[in-house]
């Protein structure tokens, strides 16, 4: 009964958040940091409470906790959320983002601070919808939604240094690509339930019924690629990633590292959890064009990141290349790079806010994201030169953080499989590393433009840089908490396509890559 | 042939609203007061709207061969009565600064609405052009209502020459549908339709000119041109009900009319009605882009919103869900444009020469009036179909009335269609909360006093339901699955 709150609590507290701002200014945000530890520690309850690493992985769904109410009996749509151990990944690192994301914006808003707020936690909640939600019309309905916060976010809180028009023009675009590709999804979404219902006579759109549907192969390639554009755009994959950098470098510093830690995420869930489970032969037919799109990205985004010199920009870029990389274990079937996705994916959130929390405050500071105007900062600030390397490091794969573990299992995972993709995949982290110290020389080293000392990190700043920083080095040194934790929810689903494609996947290895 | 006085009771909302029609024509006679006449418009559209209740009980019934009353009548005469009482409500306090004749105003609205209903009572092409003609005459008289303004007279204008044009068609649609099933009724038309395929050449043409008049009135590709300068002409509360009533009761016929005659099976009919619906889809949201008139704008939505509804009648097959269809869409449809439209109206004054609809007037809303900003943007958000809205269900609908019939040009164009219309509802919806761009505020309407408290009532109301219904549409799917016209 628990599971619905992990919801509730973001959306009551946020329209709490919105009407306190008539009391005092400073309300809207104790209220929202309150119910964002309410969240984190509700979440952290269900881990303790859980027992994740004891279930034993059985070929079909297993849900640690289910929660069911009716919603549209018509369809057969009712509010069906659930929790394995995927999700509950997931969840917890979207209520740990969640709350840095208010915490890093305590300074940065200074109008309509409660509908700012209201918007940020809508965002946390939308997207623990879409991590909760086993309906895939509430799932859908969370995936519409957490746009819309968003939308806002961008265009009325937006970056301060670019004009409105810009930033409209840049959170209609981002609207537009999301929208559209979630069009697409619903429509094969309600594919997906007609063709359940012509053979059933059944309206459903509970996951757990419509899990092995059967249909004829082209209907299931095209249903397949519905819901892999949605994912696609959200993920980015090239060509479909538009949106990402404008949209980055236009969205407060709150709005990144919801975008870049969860958003981008839900791709990634949707793809192991949806795709992969209910069109297992279309997805391992699929399997060779989505991980040459991967590697592809790998080395766009790479190459796009290198060329960067808005620093926010930099890093947008930079995940599209780490997600390629997460896009090509998704499609190996190994339940190794599987586990290393699931690792990458929250290294990757952890870092990626990092830095963006970085940028933010550097912003703070010296007025500018361009690196051309920066340079020699190492001597004007104490600590954040060196945290923002910890954290390019990090982003590079440095053994002893959980993006090397990530790395390292998914590339592991994937050799067996795919060898040639995996072997030139694997050149992708040679760039990382190039446009990361790039990054970090074009910044902090060289002559300073001036050497009058910036302000130094403040307490709260400090120790949300911290926290990451702790986070990413346990995960890399002790990932086996989050490996058992996922171990029987990504089993199920590799069990699935699998044992539906093992010929087709081999097939391809062994002759065309 | 006799009529029992139980046939009657069933049709007692549209007896209602045509005896409120005619009280109100003798009160005026007798005395021009505007609080009057508008109060005993309104008690009568609510009287109408209390005794939907009360004939549920009754339903089937029928009166001649010209009327019947079943759950489809009930709640499509709904609707109407919801539009007209919401035009009252704005129209009151829009006309309350308007220096010449207020009265006539309500009058006009009462008998649109009459037609309306006698509309969704149809069953029978006689009824079908009577009512059309109710509909639409008044609204010659309300388009220009402001008749010194000349935008309001050239709309009226224009929307009177080319309505009586399509009133031609439409008869002439109607002799040659005649001529070939001679039969008049709706059952009768569709005998003859399954009997003779001989003279199908004539009939075609019949049909196509029925469908020509019909769609004009409903503003769809290609006879949709009026629409963006009626709607912009037109004051707003009366733009409101030309969005609302005329087009739902419009439309609530054609449904009627294509599910007692399997008109769909022939394939040129369903070919011309893709492509109208497809055409509707596109032009509509391609031309609402380059806008910056908010009236214009809301102008072109329709159309496109008429287009979607429009793949209802190409999948009608599946009669199930195209009534469901039919109603959740058209219900989201009317309550995003009484907040829309009420909103514009609201913030306009006739004496103030043109109402507020630049979309740049209504930068900083969210300082003055933060309600009717809220509602505005939330309506728009409803129009673009966006979850938690009323219109994200409606459009859900739609793609699996699409889907259920294979038409995947028009699903595709659903997709296609929605996307560039999201452009346009999130600039309108994004510009009430932008700061203002010049100090001297556009709207300096009264905020307090009683009409607009009842015309804010009707915009929260509005969009109570359009949230509510959205997040938790049972309730609505209920009601609709009653509305079957069998």
């Amino acid at each position: 009964m628990l599971l619905p709150w992990l919801i509730l609590l973001p959306f009551i507290g946020g329209l709490l958040c919105w009407q306190s701002e008539r009391f005092s200014r400073a309300l809207p945000r104790w209220i929202a940091v309150l119910s964002m530890v309410l969240t984190l520690l509700l979440s952290l309850m269900m881990w303790g409470q859980g027992h994740f690493s004891l279930a034993m992985p059985q070929g079909i769904p297993q849900w640690q906790s289910e929660f069911i109410l009716p919603w549209i009996p018509r369809f057969g749509i009712s509010f069906h959320f659930a929790l394995d151990g995927l999700s509950l990944l997931m969840v917890v690192l979207t209520a740990f983002l969640g709350l840095l994301s208010i915490v890093c914006s305590w300074n940065e808003v200074d109008k309509r601070e409660g509908l700012f707020h209201l918007n940020l936690l809508w965002i946390v909640g939308g997207v623990m919808g879409v991590f909760l939600a086993i309906d895939m019309f509430l799932f859908f309905f969370f995936w519409e939604m957490m746009l819309i916060p968003m939308f806002f976010l961008i265009a009325l809180w937006g970056h301060k240094g670019s004009d409105e028009r810009t930033r409209i023009a840049t959170a209609i675009k981002f609207f537009i690509y999301t929208q559209v590709s979630g069009l697409v999804m619903l429509v094969a979404i309600i594919g997906l339930v007609f063709v359940h219902y012509r053979a059933t006579g059944v309206w459903t759109f509970d996951y757990n019924h419509l899990i092995g549907t059967k249909m004829s192969s082209p209907v299931a390639y095209l249903l397949m690629l519905g819901f892999f554009v949605a994912f696609a755009v959200k993920m980015p994959l090239i060509p479909l990633h538009g949106w990402l950098a404008d949209a980055h470098a236009q969205s407060p510093t709150a709005g990144s590292v919801d975008l870049a830690g969860l958003l981008l995420k839900t791709a990634a869930y949707g793809l192991l959890r949806f795709v992969l489970p209910f069109f297992p032969h279309a997805s391992a037919e699929f399997a060779p064009i989505a991980m040459w799109l991967g590697v592809i990205s790998i080395f766009y985004g790479a190459w796009l990141a290198f060329s960067q010199t808005d620093i926010k920009r930099l890093i947008a870029y930079s995940s599209v290349s780490h997600m390629g990389f997460v896009m090509v274990a998704i499609y190996t079937g190994s339940q190794l790079a599987y586990q290393g996705a699931i690792v990458m994916m929250i290294a990757h959130g952890l870092s990626a806010a990092g830095l963006f929390i970085l940028c933010g405050q550097l912003y703070e500071r010296i007025g500018t994201r361009d690196m051309r105007e920066m340079g020699g900062l190492w001597g004007r600030l104490r600590y954040m030169p060196g945290l923002s390397l910890f954290f390019a490091v990090a982003s590079l794969g440095m053994p002893g953080t959980g993006n090397f573990v990530g790395e390292f299992m998914m590339l592991f995972g994937s050799y067996k499989v795919v060898p040639l993709i995996t072997i030139i995949s694997t050149f992708g982290v040679v760039f990382a590393s190039v446009y990361s110290l790039v990054m970090i020389h074009r910044a902090y080293y060289g002559e300073a433009k001036s050497d009058a000392p910036l302000a130094v990190m403040s307490i709260r700043e400090f120790s949300m840089i911290l926290s990451l920083v702790v986070l990413l080095v346990l995960l890399g040194i002790f990932p086996q908490g989050v490996l058992e934790t996922s171990h029987a929810a990504i089993a199920n689903i590799q069990h699935y396509f699998m044992t539906a494609s093992s010929l087709s996947i081999t097939g391809t290895s062994t002759t065309g890559l | 042939m006799s009529i029992s006085i139980q046939q009657l009771a069933a049709f007692s909302p549209l007896l209602i609203v045509d005896l409120s029609v005619i009280v109100v024509m003798l009160a005026i006679a007798w005395r021009r007061c505007h609080k009057m006449t508008a109060g005993l418009s309104i008690i009568g559209l609510i009287a109408a709207i209390l005794s939907l209740f009360f004939v549920s009980g009754e339903i089937p019934a029928h009166l001649t061969s010209l009327l019947q009353v079943d759950g489809f009548t009930l709640f499509y005469s709904g609707l109407v009565l919801i539009a007209g009482l919401a035009t009252c409500i704005f129209g009151y306090s829009w006309l309350k600064e308007h220096q010449d004749n207020k009265d006539e105003f309500y009058l006009l609205v009462l008998i649109s609405t009459g037609g309306a209903i006698l509309l969704a009572c149809a069953n029978h092409i006689a009824t079908l052009f009577l009512g059309i003609e109710l509909v639409s005459l008044p609204l010659f008289g309300l388009v220009g209502y402001v008749f010194q303004q000349k935008p309001s007279l050239e709309a009226s204008i224009k929307y009177m020459l080319l309505s009586a044009g399509a009133s031609a068609f439409m008869l002439f649609g109607m002799a040659l549908l005649y001529a070939d099933t001679g039969s008049l009724s709706f059952a009768g038309i569709a005998s003859g339709l399954s009997q003779g395929v001989a003279q199908q050449p004539l009939l075609l043409v019949g049909i196509g000119m029925l469908l020509v008049g019909i769609c004009f009135k409903l503003s769809l590709a290609p006879f949709h041109l009026w629409t963006p300068d009626v709607y912009q002409g037109a004051p707003a509360p009366v733009a409101t009900f030309l969005a609302t009533s005329s087009k739902i009761a419009i439309f609530a016929v054609l449904v009627r009319i294509f599910i007692e005659a399997p008109l769909i099976d022939l394939p040129s009919v369903k070919l011309v009605l893709s492509v109208i619906a497809i055409a509707s889809i596109l032009f509509g949201n391609f031309m609402a882009v380059s806008q910056t008139n908010i009236k214009r704008l809301l102008g072109y939505s329709s159309i496109a919103h008429l287009g979607y509804l429009l793949i209802v009648l190409v999948a009608i097959k599946d009669r199930q869900l195209a009534i469901e269809t039919t109603g959740v869409y058209l219900v989201g449809y009317l309550f995003a444009s009484l907040g829309s439209f009420g909103a514009v109206s609201l913030l306009s004054s006739p004496n103030r020469g043109q109402d507020v609809e630049e979309i740049s007037d209504y930068r900083g809303l969210f300082k003055r009036r933060p309600l009717i900003a809220v509602v505005m943007s939330l309506m728009m958000l409803s129009l673009a179909g966006i979850p938690m809205t009323l219109g994200f269900i409606g459009k859900f609908y739609v793609l699996a009335v699409a889907m259920q019939g294979s038409l995947w040009w028009l699903s595709a164009a659903v997709v296609v269609g929605s996307a560039i219309g999201l452009y346009y509802y999130l600039r309108v919806a994004i510009s009430v909360f932008l700061p203002s761009l010049n100090s001297h505020v556009a709207d300096v309407v009264e905020t307090s006093g009683f009409s607009t408290k009842a015309g804010a009532l009707v915009l929260l109301v509005s969009a109570a339901v359009v949230v509510i219904l959205g997040v938790y549409p049972q309730p609505l799917i209920d009601c609709v699955l009653f509305a079957k016209p069998w």
